[in-house]
């Protein structure tokens, strides 16, 4: 027999809910993935070229 | 202390501050597009070998300034106003610290017209990449910096004034889809202002001679963290204008709120990445470097710009069908408001950022074809495609819903205005269909003169390429005369239009407030008792939506057939066998 919600609890926030509503969290996301992936990423590859003798 | 005032006409609340400071970005933004458009004229009429008006000089700082004011002031200023309207008016919030979103502003001001000064000076005509070992006078790196700074303030009184209407409970629930579109776009700004602080700083002491030397390709890496990104930051932006219009005009909730947040976030994590196709035939950076950034992360923020490409026709096609409109597959479309400048702006930019823009985009994104067109002028087209109209067109539109409700003026030559989407869109299609062909067949971007007079190593283009760049130049003329139509309505409209308000005078429509009285509300209605617009609330209105289904199918049929020329013509150009 399923359960009952009791009316007096809260509504549980679903997590992907809580992530996207915390401008803070995504601002962190939206700047560390494409820091690491394009620009220290990148940056790596050009720093570790040969210097030409 | 009233702070607030409601339009009669839209219900929208204003904030005092936030309603100056929206005002006077919207100005600045316009001045810039003015600035641009001028030397739009230049740059175009030049590149029509026939007519090549500009001597070499000349031309390379008319496409400097074009480039400057067009991609970063017009955009920006306008995408500040957008922020302060998407928290403050769309969640009925105080705009946070005033004070710093003026000094940011001013700053914007001085760092823009610092910039636009060492351009016109004649010694910084290095174009907006500006890439080094070419170099600029000081103070064109540092009004680039200065502006940087302003709009970053800019971006924190908008974070800022989310955390004050959640505090001050003004929403309940989620923000509003178009308020998380501009923090979408805050977001991808931060990124971009912290490239070009990173790239710019330096490049600034290497112009005063603090710094001996800037590498070439380190340069061109993190610079396109900021050249790039800063366009999608527009990307983000107009999604969220679309998203505006449809509900403003039409009353359209989202499909699926759920579907366009993660597309949104989509966009969060992975847009910022596309900046690698710049970098494409550099050496020195590997295959896996440019096949992870270019493709398997790419890919998923355009599938981001599929979602919206399909989930705001959609949106609007789902609320034309509830009034009624429902017969066949397109009445909900034909028999939409095309007189009405705020729609026509608004589709013609949406179709067009998708058919054209979206479709060359990936194929310059793809590593092997992009070998066909890069560097070449089908790259200045694409981005027209997207930034010219996908942005501009989208951020006219949104002028003309605005100039009524938050400037409180009747549009003047409101028949001016109902041709100018149409106007500005045709020249631009034309320009960018011309200068894609043109590009396919070799025709180089930046480049003063295709008959290569007096070069050492010279090269002959066939006559077609001549043509093409010749039915580019007159579309160019007919959207220059599209941007000033927008101009003479919008600065028509701010100094003759008919008042809305009694007390919307001359120095008002410039950021001046109104009278005091005007404001009389101290704090917005509480979210249960206040009547919301539908772009104020969240919820999801279904799938129902045939004919968008079809046009996203044809959409479809276009980028294949496209896709797999390109492919064809790539293995005729470079043969493997």
């Amino acid at each position: 027999m399923p359960q009952e919600e009791n009316p007096q609890e809260p509504e549980r926030i679903p997590f992907f809910q809580r992530v996207l509503e915390n401008p803070f969290l995504l601002l962190f996301l939206g700047v560390v993935v494409p820091t690491v992936f394009y620009i220290l990423w990148g940056i790596m590859e050009i720093a570790t070229i040969p210097v030409a003798q | 202390m009233a702070r607030f005032r409601v339009c009669p006409d839209s219900g929208f609340y204003f904030d005092k501050s936030a309603e100056s400071l929206m005002k006077v970005n919207a100005v600045a933004a316009a001045v810039s597009l003015l600035v641009a458009g001028i030397m739009a004229l230049g740059v175009i009429l030049t590149r029509w070998q026939e007519v090549h008006l500009l001597p070499a000089d000349l031309f390379y700082q008319a496409l400097t300034l074009h480039g400057i004011n067009a991609l970063i002031f017009w955009i920006i200023f306008f995408e500040i106003a957008i922020m302060y309207f998407a928290a403050s008016t769309l969640l009925r919030s105080r705009l946070a610290a005033p004070k710093w979103a003026w000094a940011g502003f001013v700053l914007m001001i001085i760092g823009a017209v610092m910039n636009n000064v060492a351009v016109f000076q004649g010694r910084s005509s290095v174009m907006m990449t500006s890439y080094a070992p070419m170099q600029a006078e000081p103070h064109f790196y540092l009004g680039l910096i200065l502006f940087a700074v302003g709009a970053l303030i800019g971006c924190f009184v908008f974070l800022g004034t989310l955390v004050i209407a959640k505090d001050e409970k003004t929403y309940e629930g989620s923000i509003p889809l178009v308020t998380f579109g501009a923090l979408t776009a805050c977001i991808i700004a931060v990124f971009t202002i912290a490239c070009g602080a990173i790239i710019l700083i330096p490049t600034f002491l290497w112009s005063i001679g603090y710094i001996n030397h800037i590498d070439a390709a380190m340069y061109r890496l993190v610079w396109w963290g900021l050249g790039h990104s800063s366009q999608q930051i527009n990307v983000a932006a107009h999604v969220s204008v679309w998203y505006l219009i449809a509900g403003v005009l039409f009353g359209a909730r989202p499909m699926s709120e759920k579907v366009s947040r993660s597309a949104f976030l989509l966009y969060i994590l992975f847009l910022q990445l596309a900046s690698a196709h710049h970098i494409l035939v550099d050496p020195g950076i590997s295959s896996e470097w440019k096949v992870f950034n270019t493709s398997y992360a790419m890919y998923l923020a355009v599938l981001a710009s599929m979602i919206h490409g399909l989930t705001v026709p959609g949106s609007v096609e789902v609320a034309q069908r509830a009034k009624g409109l429902t017969k066949g597959m397109f009445e909900w479309l034909r028999k939409a408001p095309w007189d009405n400048p705020v729609f026509s702006g608004f589709f013609l930019s949406l179709i067009i950022f998708g058919f054209i823009g979206g479709i060359t985009g990936v194929v310059m994104g793809t590593e092997q074809i992009n070998l066909i067109i890069h560097n070449t002028i089908y790259v200045p087209a694409h981005f027209h495609a997207t930034v010219a109209v996908g942005t501009t067109l989208a951020f006219m539109a949104l002028t003309y819903l605005l100039i009524p409700v938050l400037f409180r003026r009747a549009l003047f030559l409101p028949w001016v205005a109902k041709m100018q989407p149409y106007v500005f869109s045709a020249g631009m299609t034309l320009m960018i269909l011309f200068m894609l062909g043109a590009g396919t067949l070799g025709v180089s971007r930046r480049h003063w003169d295709m008959d290569f007079t007096g070069a050492l190593l010279s090269f002959e283009y066939p006559g077609t390429a001549y043509v093409m760049m010749a039915v580019a130049g007159i579309g160019g003329v007919l959207a220059v005369l599209g941007g000033v139509m927008y101009l003479v309505v919008t600065v028509g409209s701010l100094v003759f239009g008919k008042k809305l308000d009694e007390s919307a005078g001359f120095l008002q429509s410039f950021g001046l407030p109104l009278p005091a009285g005007t404001y009389n509300i101290s704090r917005a209605d509480p979210v249960p008792m206040a009547p919301r617009l539908a772009v104020e609330e969240h919820g999801s209105a279904g799938f129902e939506a045939p004919g968008t289904f079809v046009l996203a199918m044809a959409l479809l049929v276009c980028f294949v057939v496209y896709y797999f020329i390109n492919w064809d013509y790539l293995s005729s150009v470079w043969p493997l066998s």
